[in-house]
């Protein structure tokens, strides 16, 4: 089998070669590749839009149906990943309890017996100590990554950055708080009926906004005619619906991060994690 | 000197590449995997793509091991092949 | 021959990334293990990447944020935006697919009670 994909692979790789022969050299600004519709996005952008990242622009302004798309596909890959491993009904095998102060660990399958108790805390199956300097570390640090993730969506128009980016780093930030602590603290801050609505509500965002500007009279996600609601001219009014897609973008992704993260952490159970 | 640092690069990315499907651990394959995607992030600063280099070291180099990790823990860290 | 060298140093981006292709369908395709078919199938997809922004790429363009002093824009002194649009795109879609594909193993491992392509072969014939 081996053999035979060695095989595939050198005919493969020779084939694509030889039509590498054809491509024009690397790095030349003449390419064909840079001479069609780039040129007309690159010189028109501030124009139009006000937006100097031109990347931004094409993606939520000139191609803004892919992105549509992609914000879709996102909250699809979520959909999936709740629909494989989620387990409705779980059947409590018990828990562990850990005293306090004499590190005694008791295991109890008669359930709800020593929740609230103050001296008994509940552990995971494979719980480790003295990790106190990490739980302090990640508290002082989360505040400040989520507060990066806020500046990176906004300043989307200026700089490298955007709806996407700024998402996977505001999901990040709730995993680093669900591995540092465990997976029912995060349970508790983010739940997962949030995290259900909140993917959904970017996608929601995102449609909407093109449908908003439907119902104005213009085409789907021309965001020119929002000038006559929002008051401002239409140069800046593309500027406006532009981040107001980057905000939806930045929910959808940010809630599915978070819950791929739950189930496949979990095995679907939502009772203790990594 | 710009483009000098990406031949230097584009072989350290064929080596990781390479060795991240060759070992038999799948915690060192998460970690290498990792490490190639920070390679790739870089390659692309080089070359100007500095959106794209952005999604990709948070995503690759943050997201996605974490996943991969936690796909291992529940299932077998030891590959036989 | 060294008219030879300087071609192949020309386009040393493509070449680069036509092996990595090959790495990620080698290892989609001789590797038993399944979680290493989805790394394969990972760099597979960072290298069409790699191959659409070298296409972008131009030797004397920096990033493509334009200035905002009013002067005429040189359009060769900006790298071409268009595939990096794309690829933000086609990276979207590889972290999606790559989430579904974990979820997808770790439901197989509850089933069979393995990872490797050959076991769980020959327990389906059975």
């Amino acid at each position: 089998m081996k053999y035979l994909a060695l095989l595939v692979v050198l005919l493969s790789g020779m084939a694509l070669i030889y039509t590498g022969l054809d491509l024009p050299p690397w790095g030349d600004p003449n390419s064909p590749a840079s001479l069609h519709v780039s040129p007309k996005y690159l010189r028109d952008s501030l124009k139009d839009t006000a937006v100097p990242n031109v990347v931004t622009s094409i993606l939520a302004d000139y191609r803004g149906y892919d992105t549509m798309f992609e914000t879709t596909v996102i909250f699809c890959a979520g959909l999936a990943c709740l629909v494989l491993l989620r387990v409705s009904k779980v059947e409590r095998k018990g828990a562990h309890f850990r005293h306090k102060a004499t590190g005694l660990v008791l295991h109890v399958k008669i359930s709800g017996l020593l929740e609230h108790s103050r001296e008994f805390e509940r552990i995971d199956t494979q719980w480790v100590p003295h990790d106190i300097i990490l739980k302090t570390m990640c508290r002082f640090l989360i505040p400040f990554i989520q507060l990066f993730a806020l500046y990176v969506v906004a300043h989307g128009h200026h700089s490298p950055g955007g709806g996407f980016q700024g998402g996977v780093i505001l999901g990040a930030s709730v995993i680093l708080l669900s591995i540092s602590f465990d997976l029912r603290t995060g349970l508790q801050k983010v739940g997962e009926l949030k995290i259900g609505l909140m993917s959904a509500t970017g996608v929601f965002i995102y449609t909407g906004i093109g449908a908003l500007c439907l119902l104005l009279g213009s085409e789907f996600l021309n965001y020119g005619i929002l000038s006559k609601i929002l008051g401002v001219d239409p140069v800046m009014s593309r500027s406006l619906g532009i981040f107001g897609v980057e905000v939806g973008v930045a929910i959808t992704v940010m809630a599915v991060m978070i819950g791929i993260y739950n189930y496949v952490s979990s095995e679907g159970r939502l009772d203790e994690g990594l | 000197m710009g483009w000098h640092i990406d031949i230097i690069v584009l072989s350290f990315v064929v080596i990781i590449a390479i060795a991240a499907i060759e070992v038999k651990d799948l915690l060192a394959t998460a970690v290498l995997f990792g490490a190639y995607s920070f390679m790739m992030c870089l390659l692309w600063s080089i070359m100007g793509a500095v959106d794209v280099a952005f999604t990709e070291a948070s995503v690759g180099a943050g997201v996605s091991t974490v996943f991969f990790i936690a796909a291992i823990f529940h299932t077998k860290r030891r590959s036989q092949d | 021959m060294p008219d030879a060298i300087a071609y192949i140093l020309a386009k040393y981006n493509y070449w680069m990334a036509v092996i990595l292709m090959m790495i990620g369908l080698y290892a989609m395709i001789a590797k038993k293990n399944l979680i290493k078919k989805i790394v394969g199938m990972n760099i597979f997809q960072t290298a069409i990447i790699l191959f659409y922004i070298s296409i972008g790429f131009k030797k004397s363009g920096t990033i493509p944020i334009l200035e905002h002093n009013g002067h005429v824009i040189d359009v060769a002194k900006y790298s071409n935006p268009l595939p990096h649009v794309l690829m933000l795109t086609a990276i979207v879609v590889s972290v999606s697919t790559f989430g579904v594909a974990l979820a997808l193993a770790i439901k197989i491992y509850q089933e069979h009670g393995t990872l490797e392509e050959n076991e769980i072969l020959s327990e389906l014939e059975q």
